[in-house]
């Protein structure tokens, strides 16, 4: 028989702890299939973050170290500067990156490390029980803003592509999402990029991945994802924010 | 071999150089920015990495990453950024994973002041982060030792898997001394086949974490630890005595205070007071059974611990040790006043009177 689809060598046999309709597993999925498809596997070294994706150490089929919460971009830092041949990714969600972790990101994208990023951004705090996050949009419930975020109370949600590629470090920053085949495809060039430029010597690569938090936002899978559409979208626009290679061409 | 003239801070960063130090991640504070310095210069040349991170929550964590990947990594600071590496400390301690730290101490607490202090020995000694850990702690009292300490600090490291730290202050990290780079014994050291490196062929990825959700997973790295642990009290403890033999006052200090106390030794005897001293070399482990034995000794008649603290850190570990047989006094200073000659002469004859 032919085989139409296997699981990618990049993930390990472990099965995803995800929640039902949970985007980590399908983005997972997209950076194993990268590592293998542009033969960096047996090279690379990712970092995992604290959130829902503490575990994702054993989900890559590849060396991994378990950063505390927020400093990844530190710990890929190290890496990546004694290793400088070989691929290394971090891979952050929003509190993690965002809130605890701004310092760390900011740095590590202004001096140009050249690793690569996946930065999930699921307007919440998933693995703590659903807590606001720097990302969190205007209006929306969470735990720790149960009438929904306010701007007086907690500000305007932070764009981090966009600000990450005022940084001339940052040679490349785009924004996706995974919530249909054709958004799925175009998420994968963007990390399928990010790894090329990382592998070229560009610099800093980032790609921002909405996400869903159905168990977090009370919303079943499918009503998730019109969620994410609806509303995420509109404030997150998907696309490419800085490519510096395009903008030298 | 000729002795060359070197400012503490500098022969710290040298040493390390001359260890095999493959990377340094620092961020500047006084009194130790000539580490970060010196390594910017002239680590590079001899092969290595120089960054100068945004924190120094950001330096310890790039040697968490580096070390975690198989490299001899290091990184230095003073009292108030210590502070900011504890959470990295204990993850470097989780994840078993070898390092060096070296603290140039200032006066605390908070901002404190630039000037030397003793004050971090709890946080050094006790674990500064969460959980049960330990790190073998180094405590020079001159240039010379600093530069002998860190090069053997890389192998200790090494040989358990575990963050070794060099606690030094102000005053030797300002200091210039004429030292000798003399050969440091050097260790069999296991493959670092742990190391999350890329697989590059291996049949298996290699994993740094300090996360075990599981209880018995994480009662099982706590108990692998505790035996680490127990290896290292048994191999690694050291200590130096000084006219102890006949010592009616002991005196007990480490580090600058401790090399102050050889001065008074000497006028206290001219005086006709027996005075001895006790100087722990590791503060963790600590030379809990041999400061015992001494100040079990008939002749011991109290102890006077002294220390850049203003009430005492190293005192709780002397107390432990002398378990009540002799009586203990203290004498500390804090915010960078160093104890004087005069002060600890002072202190050992009032203590020796009360004693009798
Ligand atoms: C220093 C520290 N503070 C707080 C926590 C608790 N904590 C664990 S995960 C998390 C939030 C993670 O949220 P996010 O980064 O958005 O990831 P998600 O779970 O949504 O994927 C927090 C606050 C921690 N582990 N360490
Ligand atoms: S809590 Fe949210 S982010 Fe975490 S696994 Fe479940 S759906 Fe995914
Ligand atoms: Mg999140």
């Amino acid at each position: 028989m032919a085989v139409v689809y296997e699981k990618s060598r990049g993930l390990t046999d472990a099965e995803l702890h995800y929640c039902p309709g949970c985007h980590h597993g399908i983005i997972h999925k997209l950076i194993a299939e990268t590592l293998v498809e542009l033969d960096l596997l047996d090279g690379a070294i990712g970092v995992c973050p604290v959130g829902c994706s503490v575990f994702a150490f054993k989900y890559f089929n590849c060396d991994m170290l378990e950063a505390a919460h927020g400093r990844a971009p530190a710990v890929a830092t190290g890496i990546k500067r004694t290793h400088p041949d070989q691929a290394v990714f971090t891979y952050q969600g929003d509190g993690d990156l965002a809130s605890i972790g701004a310092a760390e990101i900011v740095h590590a994208a202004m001096r140009g490390e050249k690793f690569t990023t996946v930065f999930v951004n699921n307007a919440i705090y998933g693995m703590t029980g659903g807590q606001m996050a720097p990302t969190t949009l205007i209006g929306q419930r969470a735990t720790t803003c149960q009438e929904g975020r306010t701007v007086q109370q907690a500000g305007m949600p932070i764009r981090v592509a966009e600000m990450l590629s005022t940084l001339d470090g940052c040679v490349y920053a785009e924004r996706v999402c995974v919530t249909d085949i054709p958004n799925l495809n175009r998420a994968k060039k963007a990390i399928k990029t990010a790894f090329q430029k990382q592998m070229a010597g560009e610099g800093f690569t980032f790609v921002e991945v909405l996400s869903t938090c159905p168990t977090n936002w009370g919303l079943t899978p499918v009503k998730a994802v019109q969620w994410l559409r609806e509303n995420m979208i509109p404030y997150y626009p998907l696309g490419v924010i800085k490519d510096k290679g395009l903008e030298v061409r | 071999m000729a002795k060359e003239l070197w400012k503490g801070n500098e022969a710290i960063a040298e040493a390390a150089i001359r260890a095999g130090c493959d990377c340094f991640f620092g961020y500047p504070i006084t009194p130790q920015s000539e580490v970060p310095e010196y390594m910017s210069s002239h680590l590079p040349k001899a092969g290595g990495v120089f960054v100068q991170s945004e924190s120094e929550v950001a330096a310890i964590n790039m040697v968490y990453g580096a070390a975690g990947a198989g490299m001899r990594a290091m990184t230095s600071s003073s009292s108030p950024g210590i502070s900011l590496k504890q959470e990295g400390i204990t993850y470097l301690a989780a994840a078993e994973l070898p390092c060096v730290i070296v603290n140039v101490m200032r006066g605390g607490p908070g901002l404190g002041t630039i000037q030397p202090g003793q004050g971090d020995y709890f946080q050094a000694t006790r674990g500064g982060g969460n959980g049960d850990y330990r790190t073998v702690v180094l405590a020079p009292s001159n240039v010379q030792e600093t530069a002998d300490f860190v090069q053997e600090a890389f192998d200790i490291a090494d040989q358990y898997r575990s963050p070794v730290v060099v606690l030094a202050d102000g005053l030797i990290g300002q200091m210039m001394e004429p030292i000798e780079w003399r050969p440091v014994p050097k260790r069999q050291l296991p493959a670092k086949d742990w190391a999350a490196c890329g697989k590059k062929g291996r049949d298996h990825t290699n994993v740094i974490n300090s996360l075990f959700l599981n209880p018995e997973e994480c009662d099982a790295l706590n108990q692998r630890l505790t035996v680490k642990y127990a290896e290292i009290e048994k191999n690694e403890v050291r200590w130096e005595t000084a006219l102890c033999q006949d010592a009616e006052v002991l005196i007990t200090a480490y580090g600058t205070p401790a090399r102050i106390a050889l001065t008074a030794l000497d006028l206290l005897r001219e005086q006709g007071i027996r005075a001895g001293l006790f100087r722990p070399v590791t503060l963790w482990p600590f030379p809990e059974k041999a400061l015992g034995e001494i100040a079990a000794e008939p002749h011991v008649k109290v102890i006077l611990d002294v220390e850049m603290s203003s009430t005492g850190q190293m005192l709780d570990d002397v107390r432990l040790a002398v378990e009540g047989r002799k009586p203990i006094r203290y004498l500390g200073h804090a915010g960078g006043i160093m104890p004087t000659v005069e002060e600890m002469i002072e202190a050992a004859k009032t203590a020796l009177k009360e004693a009798q």
